[in-house]
């Protein structure tokens, strides 16, 4: 379990995260909403390390992360997968080379457990047989795959995945979302995905964080959402025109 | 005020150092990429290096042997005079600073590239020493790769030079290889080798850091890189004058 404690985050003065405290549990996919520029990336880069907040507590498992020594960072970060917005895979690499990459760095397989490893993850995004093809050969969501595939490479037990379904079109993000609810059910990870698509909110949000203007308004599940009488929250919610239409068409009008 | 920028540079490139020379994460992985960045900033250099040095040693012949046509100057003097500008010069300084417009741009946009896209941050997520892992094998390999380019520079520029001598009559090719091997000083080439090799860290990592640190995006980049350049060729320029003081004093 993830827990936030009174975080805050400011930039050249102007504040971004306001005293944010909230938790994300294990084995469920926690989701962070918001509109662009409520401070989702902002709060995801403040838990996995990427940014350092000016003040509160970030623990993981009970270890606060601002207070740890480099030398229990680094373990930590050993810890934590992640899926960035742009896949952020390694141009000059294979998707082999690039699953193959965090296990060469800190496993102790051999060569062949390796590559079995990588194989095997490979496979559990769908992707069997695109070892070879260099990233550039890829399409978005087979970009997408080999990210998650490399981000689970060395079994972490914190999974982070920045807005995943970007870019792509409907059928691939649902097909990513539930490759991810999957992964995380299966390897009872704690999954934090920071996302504004509906689709994902509804299909598999778990525990639900919505942000607005850096402050967190509401918590909750995908279910307990069209219930709720948070203005910020519907007024996001039913930004779209189908969600609208739905709304109207369920309320008879 | 003017000098708050600069300084904030300078100490963020120190610490930017501090970074990469730690000790690397797997030396087999280091070891691989040293060998590649050997091939890829250093032999991928060749083509250009003998390009450039057989037409400058070619030009330095005609323009020593159309200067110094004096009656008071034996004939040789073309010879010696465009070996000493190859040595002192040419094969450390200009071709070091050829060589920071490719290999620095080339460094530069790499990382650029690396950061914008959040390569780097990946590496930094999953426990890389991201600055360690992705300049020191580039430092290390064109380190241990100039001292050959500098001498394979030396080489060409001079065979540019005999080339002028055998297929032109402006000087014949026994005064000119006669005026290469009168009052051959050792220590020229050595020093040659040392300014390059001073220089090679210079390249590597002014373009590594200005790569490192892009904010940005594809436009940014290839501002860092052009910074990169300039800024190499600057420190260039100002260590040639440092070390050719304490080294031929």
């Amino acid at each position: 379990m993830i827990e936030v404690k009174n975080v805050v985050k400011s930039f050249d003065g102007k504040t971004i995260l306001h005293n944010i405290t909230c938790e994300f549990h294990k084995g469920k996919t926690n989701l962070i909403i918001g509109q662009s520029g409520s401070g989702k990336t902002v709060l995801m880069k403040s838990i996995v390390g990427l940014v350092t907040p000016e003040k509160g507590q970030i623990l993981f498992d009970g270890r606060d992360r601002l207070t740890m020594p480099d030398k229990e960072i680094r373990n930590l970060r050993k810890e934590i997968g992640m899926l960035f917005q742009g896949s952020a895979l390694f141009d000059g690499e294979t998707v082999m080379g690039n699953v193959m990459f965090p296990l060469q760095m800190f496993s102790t397989m051999t060569p062949a457990e390796i590559r079995e490893r990588a194989e095997f993850c490979i496979e559990r995004v769908n992707l069997k047989g695109a070892g070879n093809k260099f990233p550039s050969e890829l399409s978005g969501g087979m970009q997408k795959r080999v990210a998650i595939a490399r981000a689970i490479a060395l079994n972490p037990k914190y999974l982070f995945c920045d807005e995943p379904n970007s870019g792509l079109d409907p059928r691939t993000s649902i097909l990513i979302d539930e490759l991810l609810s999957d992964i995380t059910h299966e390897y009872n990870m704690t999954t934090i995905i920071n996302t504004h698509d509906m689709n994902s909110v509804l299909g598999i949000g778990e525990n639900i964080i919505f942000l607005n203007k850096g402050h967190k308004e509401w918590v909750g599940k995908s279910s307990e959402i069209a219930g709720s009488t948070n203005e910020a929250l519907t007024n996001f919610v039913f930004a779209t025109n189908l969600f609208r239409k739905v709304r109207d068409y369920m309320n008879g009008k | 005020m003017t000098l708050t920028k600069p300084l904030q540079d300078l100490g963020r490139y120190c610490v930017f150092m501090g970074k990469v020379f730690s000790i690397p994460e797997k030396w087999k992985i280091f070891f691989k990429r040293t060998i590649n960045e050997i091939s890829k900033l250093g032999i991928d250099s060749v083509p250009l290096v003998i390009i450039i040095s057989v037409f400058i040693g070619a030009v330095i012949t005609i323009q020593m042997k159309l200067n110094t046509s004096s009656p008071l100057l034996p004939a040789y003097a073309v010879g010696l005079t465009t070996r000493e500008i190859i040595l002192l010069e040419f094969s450390s300084t200009i071709l070091c600073l050829i060589l920071a417009g490719k290999v620095g741009s080339n460094i530069a946009s790499e990382i650029g590239t690396m950061r914008v896209t959040e390569q780097i941050d990946a590496l930094e997520i999953m426990g890389v020493n991201s600055a360690c892992f992705l300049v020191l094998p580039k430092i290390i390999g064109f380190l241990l790769i100039i001292p050959f380019l500098c001498v394979l520079s030396m080489g060409t520029s001079i065979l540019g030079g005999l080339g002028i001598a055998y297929f032109t009559d402006i000087i014949s090719v026994s005064r000119f290889t006669y005026g290469l091997q009168s009052s051959f000083n050792e220590w020229y080439v050595w020093y040659s080798i040392i300014k390059s090799c001073v220089f090679s860290i210079i390249i590597t990592s002014t373009a590594s850091f200005f790569g490192y640190y892009v904010k940005g995006g594809a436009l940014d980049v290839g501002k860092s890189s052009t910074r990169a350049v300039v800024n190499s060729s600057i420190f260039i320029l100002f260590f040639d004058v440092l070390l050719t003081n304490l080294l031929l004093q």
